[in-house]
């Protein structure tokens, strides 16, 4: 294996690896923070406790989706440099604002909020927590404003060799932008919500902390079912974003070799790349393909076959992918919407918590199939019509890239382990033993 | 103009950055000898537990600046000293983790291995980033592709190591200092009983190191060829080093543990800007040519870009400083045993 394929190896197992902890920290931060705003408001103490809970879980995810971070940082230097000096005039922008902006603030609060419980009054303490979910968020819009550029770059002109920054606020208002922020939040919220559903669950089929976990299995649920909703109807969105900015990516995650009027979507198929054709196809939806990309059944598509081979994607993983991603994301909303109708008896519907405590992983698998489809479906490019991934990469050698990616390998496949052992510990306990003044009165009573 | 700016705020940075977080790194270091029972240890976490990450995005920021304005210059830098820089994220990944885990995972044996995180996470950064700012001094073995031609042994090079020690002594002393004004208890009886070593064997090496600059760099030719622009420099930068360093001795002689703290971050504020301003107009001087050297004007950004990122950095760094320096202040009450043994979470 060449240097481009170990740095595009050790770049795809950073990545995947670190998002696997990103998006619970965007969306459990949020939840948290509701919960300390409700016991603030109310003064249930119930809701501190909860508060106190989740947070630890958190912490614990927090810990390794900062430290993987720093890795990603470095990479594009590391191992990307010619892209970095290519296109550091905007990308390398967007990565420094996304610092002194967002993760200073996240990174710095966290602490105060850590070790604040008992040294800041219960408004404070929320503010905390309010500025670290905020944070959060505001640090994936900048680097998702990064990663849209990357996907369609605006805003710049080819001079001095390199890509230059022309207009800036181009850059960061582009549409691309504004679909990949709604969609890869939303995933996270959602992933965030099916991880509370999912412990409570676990709880609750234990009659364990009942109305601690009805509580939070209800928040969580209002919170996945909103963005549930607004992935599937905005996925519809994107996909048409897709079609219009990227049409490779877009034959790809189909495998549409032919051009073709009135384009049929497949339920499922065995792309053959070689013979650039579909080995099985089955479960054709007429028109559906059209449909999704130009809102017109009778609209024409064009096939992987009408662009030059050195500019075609992989295909079989962007469409597995894809099917992986919008299956999920429909059984999402159909897992919240009913979970909604019976959420006045939870433990009455011991079934139902079962797929909820199995459901966990399924989010994360979403997230990561989205995260798949949008950066293997811009192959061959690094960005997108501008720069090619295999003029990207650093002038370093081989055994350099194999240590880092055999360390890489081996701590992050540990320290994941140990971040699964302890979440799984602390989440099958529960919470510590605590008083309620009353069940849902107020603490000032107490 | 504008890459002049971009310059002085680049050295700034990293001197912030290594004046924050060369504290918490020093802690790490020092754990294995001053802590010998689990509240020892306790009491040497909690001073540092709410600051350190905060401390770190110093230098993803650090970093990401460079990549902003100088984008050639990041590009080289971190391509080049690939295994160097390797070992310093494996280090930092290993220690953030250990740091957060210990305090979780009660069972011994899981607690052994998370303290060897973190002094090997803790001492390893400190000395590596000595080792490649003394070789950004001295100058790398860029050619005219700016392809770095040595490799991590050409980096450890004596001058290099001279570097990478100075850095440990300066965040060892700024460690302990720390743990003098946060600490109480045993931990700040066997630093106090500490401090004036570390102290007499910073000053050595210190002194020893610019001697050994003098030799080993081209970072006096600056001073000297520009006597009018460097005026400042020849005079103001060495005054605070020395000053700083003499100063320390001083406070920590009295007892007065903050001002002694504050003239160590003097004292490594003055060390970086020494050698970055000597640095001035390379970012990365090329030890085959002068003619291949990364200099602020053929590796920046577009005028565009510098001027744009010179608004929001104007605008959030002092932001950024105000809040951390509140944090600073609300934590600033000294950790008690008591108080250290007690789970934070």
């Amino acid at each position: 294996m060449d240097v481009l394929w170990l740095s595009r190896l050790q770049f795809g197992a950073a990545t995947f690896f670190h998002f696997l902890f990103v998006p619970l920290t965007l969306g459990l931060s949020i939840l948290i923070a509701i919960m300390e705003t409700i016991y603030v408001r109310t003064g249930d103490e119930e809701y501190k406790e909860m508060a106190k809970f989740w947070g630890k879980l958190f912490l614990i995810n927090f810990a390794i989706g900062v430290v993987t971070g720093i890795t990603l940082e470095f990479q594009f230097g590391t191992n990307w440099s010619r892209y970095s000096r290519y296109v550091g005039d905007i990308f390398g922008s967007l990565l420094a604002i996304e610092a002194s902006v967002a993760f200073f603030l996240e990174s710095t609060f966290i602490a105060v909020w850590a070790f604040g419980w008992n040294k800041l009054s219960p408004k404070a303490h929320a503010v905390t927590i309010w500025l670290v979910a905020g944070a959060s968020s505001l640090s994936a819009v900048w680097i998702l404003i990064a990663n849209a550029w990357m996907q369609h770059p605006v805003g710049y002109v080819i001079r001095n060799g390199r890509a230059e920054l022309t207009d800036f606020v181009a850059v960061v208002t582009q549409s691309a932008a504004g679909h990949q922020i709604i969609h890869t939040v939303s995933g996270a919220y959602i992933l965030a919500g099916f991880f509370v559903m999912g412990v409570s669950a676990y709880h609750l089929l234990r009659k364990q902390n009942t109305v601690f976990f009805t509580k939070s299995f209800r928040l969580a649920l209002a919170f996945a079912l909103i963005f549930a909703i607004v992935e599937v109807v905005q996925g519809h969105a994107n996909g048409a974003k897709v079609a219009a900015l990227q049409p490779t990516k877009l034959a790809a995650m189909e495998s549409l070799w032919e051009t073709k009027q009135s384009a049929p979507q497949y339920l499922f198929a065995i792309p053959d790349e070689k013979n650039e054709r579909n080995l099985v196809e089955f479960g054709a939806i007429p028109g559906a393909l059209s449909m999704l990309a130009y809102h017109d059944t009778q609209a024409t598509v064009k096939g992987l076959k009408d662009f030059p081979a050195d500019e075609r994607p992989p295909v079989t993983l962007p469409f597995i992918s894809f099917r992986i991603m919008v299956g999920l994301g429909f059984l999402f909303l159909a897992l919240t919407l009913y979970g909604w109708f019976k959420r006045k008896d939870l433990e009455g519907n011991p079934g139902f918590l079962k797929v909820m405590l199995f459901a966990i992983p399924l989010p994360y698998i979403a997230n990561e199939a989205g995260w798949m489809l949008a950066e293997v479906g811009r192959q061959p490019w690094v960005v997108y019509g501008v720069m090619k991934t295999s003029t990207a990469v650093s002038p370093i050698s081989v055994p350099q890239v194999m240590t880092s990616l055999v360390a890489f390998i081996l701590v992050y496949s540990l320290l994941g382990a140990a971040a699964f052992y302890l979440m799984a510990t602390h989440a099958r306990k529960g919470p510590e033993p605590y008083q309620v003044a009353t069940e849902t009165g107020g603490a000032e009573n107490a | 103009m504008l890459e002049s700016i971009w310059f002085i705020l680049w050295g700034v940075l990293w001197a912030v950055y290594f004046m924050l977080d060369g504290f918490d790194l020093g802690i790490g270091t020092l754990m294995p000898f001053l802590a010998k029972t689990e509240t020892e240890k306790r009491v040497m976490h909690r001073a540092m537990g709410p600051y350190w990450d905060g401390n770190e995005v110093w230098l993803i920021t650090a970093g990401g600046v460079t990549f902003a304005a100088f984008p050639t210059t990041y590009a080289v830098m971190f391509s080049g000293l690939y295994s160097a820089l390797m070992l310093i994220l494996f280090a930092l990944i290993l220690r953030g983790v250990a740091i957060d885990f210990r305090e979780k995972m009660d069972h011994p044996t899981w607690r052994k291995v998370w303290d060897i995180c973190v002094v090997v996470g803790s001492f390893l950064p400190a000395l590596l980033l000595g080792v490649a700012f003394a070789n950004i001094f001295e100058g790398i073995p860029l050619d005219a592709e700016g392809i770095f031609q040595g490799n991590l042994f050409s980096l450890l090079n004596p001058y290099g190591l001279f570097g990478g020690v100075l850095f440990v002594a300066m965040f060892l002393l700024h460690g302990c200092l720390w743990l003098l004004v946060k600490t109480e208890g045993s931990v700040k009886e066997k630093a106090a009983a500490l401090v004036n070593k570390l102290w007499l064997a910073l000053a050595v090496i210190a002194v020893g190191f610019l001697i050994a600059t003098w030799y080993a760099t081209r970072l006096y030719d600056n001073y000297i060829q520009n006597p009018l622009m460097y005026v400042v420099p020849i005079i103001l930068i060495p005054l605070i080093v020395v000053g700083a360093l003499v100063m320390v001795r001083v406070y920590a002689g009295k007892g007065h543990w903050w001002s002694a703290w504050f003239a160590s971050s003097a004292l490594i504020v003055g060390v970086t800007l020494f050698g970055v301003a000597g640095l001035y107009p390379n970012l990365l001087p090329s030890s085959l040519n002068p003619a291949f050297s990364m200099t602020i004007y053929n590796s920046a950004s577009s005028q565009l870009t510098l001027k744009i990122m010179l608004g929001v950095a104007l605008t959030f760094v002092p932001v950024v400083i105000a809040y951390q320096a509140w944090v600073y202040n609300f934590f600033k009450d000294p950790v008690t045993e008591a108080e250290a043994e007690e789970a934070y979470y």
